[in-house]
């Protein structure tokens, strides 16, 4: 069970979306966070790596420095589950690679610019992610 | 420049997911458990994640778009494809399918990396060797062009 967060989900809904704003100013790129991990891995296809690597370091570091400062945690409960975990991790790496984006760069950007293709992949990805909950929870472990 | 622009970016990338409450799979998956809407178990943060950061993100895009190119760079990189096509339907269903069991997005889980969760580990590890293998995928099935021209992915 966790609590419904309207503010502060609007408010960090709200920053995610000034960061994707940032970044395309700044770089001219789009903020899927799927589309720049899998550029990060050989064969490079352009020199904008050094650009990549420092949003994934932002990221990664971001939690340990509101920790640090503001003593905000994340409190995420994680699945200890590991070959759940693997799977689930390779279909989210798989999905997202063939299907061009995630929730960052269909779900935000993609809706942000209007595009009907990131709209058919957000429907289509919400409406897995939602079968698949039921059935995990409500089927199996029911 | 764009290096720390770029920096500053995914900071506060990452400071909205863990404020948000998106960087918590319990809370993504409380969202997607709509069977729990009669019950009064549904958490429907999720939605006003996406509503903060689309609305943010529409108003910016579109001022940014008013210039004749980036701060550093020569030109904007939006995706070229319009397209609804098997991949992009096919690899959103098991995108979908691997946030449903897990809860974790690739943001997300990237923001995890530095708790040691086990759990988090493995999954990011398989999240590159499947980013990888699908690229490789979509870039031979000939949806793509060649490597060096190709269209930034979103």
């Amino acid at each position: 069970m966790t609590t419904f967060t309207p503010w502060a989900s609007l408010f960090g809904g709200a920053l995610i979306g000034l960061a994707a704003v940032i970044l395309f100013a700044a770089t001219g790129r789009i903020a899927g966070i799927s589309g720049i991990v899998s550029r990060l891995v050989p064969p490079f296809t352009d020199r904008a790596w050094p650009v990549r690597l420092a949003f994934v370091a932002g990221l990664v570091v971001a939690p340990v420095i509101l920790a640090g400062l503001f003593n905000i945690q994340t409190g995420a409960a994680i699945s200890s589950n590991v070959p759940l975990m693997a799977v689930a991790g390779l279909l989210v790496g798989f999905g997202s690679a063939y299907g061009s984006g995630c929730t960052s760069g269909h779900g935000v950007c993609g809706l942000a610019r209007l595009s009907a293709r990131s709209l058919a992949a957000t429907a289509t990805f919400m409406l897995t992610a939602i079968a698949t909950v039921f059935v995990v929870r409500h089927v199996i472990g029911g | 420049m764009p290096i720390l622009w770029s920096l500053l970016a995914g900071l506060i990338f990452g400071y909205g997911l863990v404020i948000s409450g998106m960087s918590n799979p319990a809370k993504v998956i409380n969202f997607l458990d709509v069977a729990g809407i009669p019950s009064g178990r549904w958490d429907p943060s999720l939605a006003l994640v996406m509503a903060g950061a689309v609305a943010v993100a529409f108003a910016g895009f579109r001022a940014v778009l008013g210039r004749k190119k980036p701060a550093f760079g020569d030109t904007f990189h939006l995706p070229t494809r319009t397209a609804i096509d098997t991949p992009l339907i096919a690899g959103s269903a098991l995108f979908g399918i691997g946030w449903g069991l897990s809860g974790f997005c690739p943001g997300p889980a990237l923001t995890s990396i530095l708790s040691f969760a086990p759990g988090a580990l493995v999954f990011v590890v398989a999240m590159i060797a499947g980013l990888t293998l699908g690229s490789r995928t979509l870039s031979g099935s000939g949806r793509m062009a060649p490597a060096h021209n190709r269209a930034p992915a979103e």
